[in-house]
């Protein structure tokens, strides 16, 4: 009887100090050296869960007292698990972050500052892809360390440029290389299209927009340039390639996405993210068929890059712990793994070989040579907002129904209205 | 006394907690600006006025709406079938379970099937049209169709309860009822629709009720069939709930989709009301 009160008294000790660590959130010490402190992480990628496992082992390696637990959540789930927990004191400890939903944490305070915790652990941010690493800088203050980033490319099937009698695209590829070579790829009887022209921002009109020297969010943030001539040029690549029936139209892409059509060998190009390379490479039909080339030459040369930033929970009732391990996700072992195991681009300069040879029949050099040429996916205002609407804007652009100045004029002035009310 | 306080504590509990405090805060969130984090500013009336005029709530209540009394042609199939399987002698059970199948499977798992069922190019529908010389459409990629093939996907969903539902009432018709008429000569259709009908409206009604409920708070088949794959038919294709969805947690505008929800709300409670003013006239209770 005596054995069942203390254990009781116990529990609700543990239960207590498990509230007070609580509430003291954010300022609360670093555990006592011996104690025992879990972290979660999560994630939204099936597909990297094993390397992320495998880095919260080798954390766990060097730091015995904490147990890092790796929680994937699935994609549709993630962004509004992760906000309701946020605003409720349970979010996850560190986890992944998206530059375009990253402003509105910053601002909310949701994410611990690492500002000091770059200055006392030595970590060289010039290490990483400006344009990323900007990305997850608030007022000055840096709130999450780049894990990965993805350039744009040409990811082409070389079996169907052969029998098409097409050469491969290289890096001498202008648009109009890339229309014509559509064109003679299109093979409608045998249904097979020349590319896969859907209405994708980051893998498609943003990078032409730019190519075509146009701007997308005009400097300020205050304001879209979707209806300038150079925005203008930039859509319409990619509503000629619709026009010239070189493309599956919007229908049969909604139907069934450009990656899967690729995949399943019925388009010839696609513009896309170095973030395909593992499901590519893992596809039995596709070996020996799959290469890689630089986005055309509009104007000038460019790509937008993103990349996911590993950030924390400024809630987190083991603030001093978790910064050691963001510490550690941002520097050069956690990029080995990811760059070992093939699984995506990590953002570490010097670390990319080993993806490189994780998968040597595809030309990866092409998306590091890119970062050159980079620029940050654009953000501003709430951006998924005004992302959302592109599809009902610029839809009747793709079908032919508007022309594409009159959809582009009425695009801008809808995410205008979105940016005038922050 | 006591006591019985103390034993529906639990359930009580479990009511406010999950139910009446959400829904508390709900309405009070409707009346604010609710950044994704941090304080909440009060704007009186802004949002509900942003609302009656905001062309996509009309959008999504009409789409909405054009679902509801699709599905709602799902009864007097569920009636008609309900009363066939009563007359079936063997294996009645069988014909239960198949129709209750859809119920109890996932609806990601019905979302994810039906998608490659409407697939324009290579889905099943299109291909048994084509046995028939019809030429199939893109169902859910082309905005005129997508709210007509959820809707057929929610009645076959729908389908097994209300069978369930309409069974039970079947069996509490007396028999006796039906020999009397057989022995004045009425047919099998005439039974039908002067003894069946009749004697089970009131089961008629309560799904009724529970079906128009249901379908004003679509959500599931919409989200999985076009929103995870960036099909462009979802711009036109909104549901109210999908719209407070996208509002509260894609765009942290969360005091303009509480907003919504207080509107869908009412909005069903008017609904409901009128059905109870409504049965009034053809629900016949014995």
């Amino acid at each position: 009887m005596r054995h069942t009160w203390t254990a009781a008294l116990a529990a609700a000790a543990t239960l207590l100090t498990a509230c007070s660590s609580g509430s003291t959130g954010s300022t609360g010490e670093a555990a006592p050296a011996g104690e025992k402190v879990t972290l979660t992480y999560a994630n939204w990628s099936e597909d990297q869960a094993p390397a992320m496992e495998q880095i919260a082992a080798e954390f766990q390696k060097e730091n015995p007292n904490i147990t890092v637990k790796v929680q994937t959540l699935p994609w549709p789930e993630y962004w509004s698990t992760l906000q309701v927990g946020a605003a409720g004191g349970t979010a996850p400890d560190a986890f992944w972050m998206l530059a375009d939903h990253f402003r509105e944490y910053a601002k909310g305070g949701a994410l611990i500052d690492l500002s000091d915790t770059v200055k006392s652990a030595g970590i060289d941010m010039t290490a990483y892809p400006k344009a990323v690493s900007d990305s997850y800088t608030y007022e000055g203050k840096i709130f999450a360390l780049p894990k990965d980033f993805d350039t744009n490319g040409i990811w082409y099937n070389k079996a169907l440029f052969d029998a098409a009698g097409v050469k491969y695209p290289d890096d001498t590829w202008g648009w109009q290389q890339v229309q014509d070579a559509a064109a003679k790829l299109t093979d409608k009887a045998k249904g097979v299209w020349g590319i896969a022209a859907p209405i994708d921002a980051q893998g498609g009109y943003y990078n032409t927009i730019l190519q075509a020297g146009g701007s997308i969010i005009k400097p300020g943030g205050t304001a879209s340039d979707f209806a300038g001539p150079e925005a203008v040029a930039g859509l319409k690549f990619w509503t000629d390639l619709q026009k010239a029936g070189s493309s599956p139209t919007l229908k049969q892409l909604s139907d069934t996405e450009a990656v899967s059509m690729f995949e399943s060998q019925k388009v010839a190009m696609y513009f896309s993210g170095a973030y395909w390379a593992l499901r590519f490479h893992n596809n039995a039909d596709l070996k020996g068929k799959v290469d890689v080339a630089p986005l055309p030459q509009g104007v000038k040369r460019a790509t937008v890059t993103s990349g996911i930033g590993n950030a924390g929970y400024a809630g987190s009732k083991h603030p001093e712990e978790l910064k050691k391990f963001l510490a550690f996700l941002g520097g050069t072992k956690a990029a080995e793994i990811q760059a070992a195991t093939g699984t995506v681009l990590p953002a570490y300069k010097g670390t990319q070989q080993p993806w490189l040879d994780s998968m040597p029949e595809f030309k990866l050099q092409v998306f590091i040579d890119a970062v050159d040429y980079s620029v940050p996916l654009p953000v501003a205002g709430n951006t998924a907002e005004w992302q959302g609407l592109a599809a009902q804007y610029l839809a009747p652009a793709w079908d032919g129904a508007k022309p594409v100045e009159e959809a582009a004029k009425e695009y801008q002035a809808a995410v205008d209205e979105v940016l005038a009310k922050q | 006394m006591g006591w019985a306080l103390l034993f529906i504590a639990p359930a009580t509990i479990g009511l406010v907690a999950l139910y009446l405090w959400p829904f508390l805060s709900t309405f009070v969130k409707s009346f604010q600006d609710v950044p994704a984090f941090g304080p909440a500013t009060y704007t009186g009336l802004d949002n509900y006025v942003e609302l009656v005029g905001d062309g996509e709530v009309w959008k999504a209540f009409g789409n909405s709406a054009l679902y509801t009394v699709l599905v709602l042609l799902g009864i007097p199939l569920a009636v008609v079938l309900a009363a066939l399987i009563e007359q079936v002698s063997r294996g009645r059970s069988v014909y239960r379970v198949l129709f209750f199948l859809p119920v109890v499977t996932l609806p990601v798992a019905v979302g994810m099937v039906w998608r490659f069922i409407y697939n324009g190019d290579f889905g099943l529908l299109n291909y048994v049209l084509s046995w028939f010389g019809i030429d199939g459409h893109y169902w859910v990629a082309d905005p005129r169709f997508t709210i007509y093939a959820f809707a057929a996907v929610g009645i076959w969903m729908g389908l097994g309860i209300n069978l369930i539902i309409l069974g039970a009432g079947l069996q509490a018709i007396p028999k006796a009822v039906y020999e009397a008429s057989a022995l004045d000569g009425a047919g099998r259709v005439r039974q039908f629709f002067h003894i069946t009908v009749p004697l089970l409206s009131p089961s008629i009604f309560f799904v009724t009720i529970l079906t128009v409920i249901a379908a004003l708070q679509m959500f599931d088949l919409i989200f999985i069939m076009l929103r995870s794959v960036n099909n462009t038919a979802l711009a036109d294709s909104k549901t109210i709930v999908y719209l407070f969805y996208e509002k509260a947690f894609v765009q942290f505008q969360q005091g303009y989709g509480a907003a919504v929800a207080i509107v869908l709300l009412i909005v069903i409670m008017i609904a409901t009301a009128l059905q109870f003013r409504l049965q009034r006239s053809w629900v016949f209770y014995g």
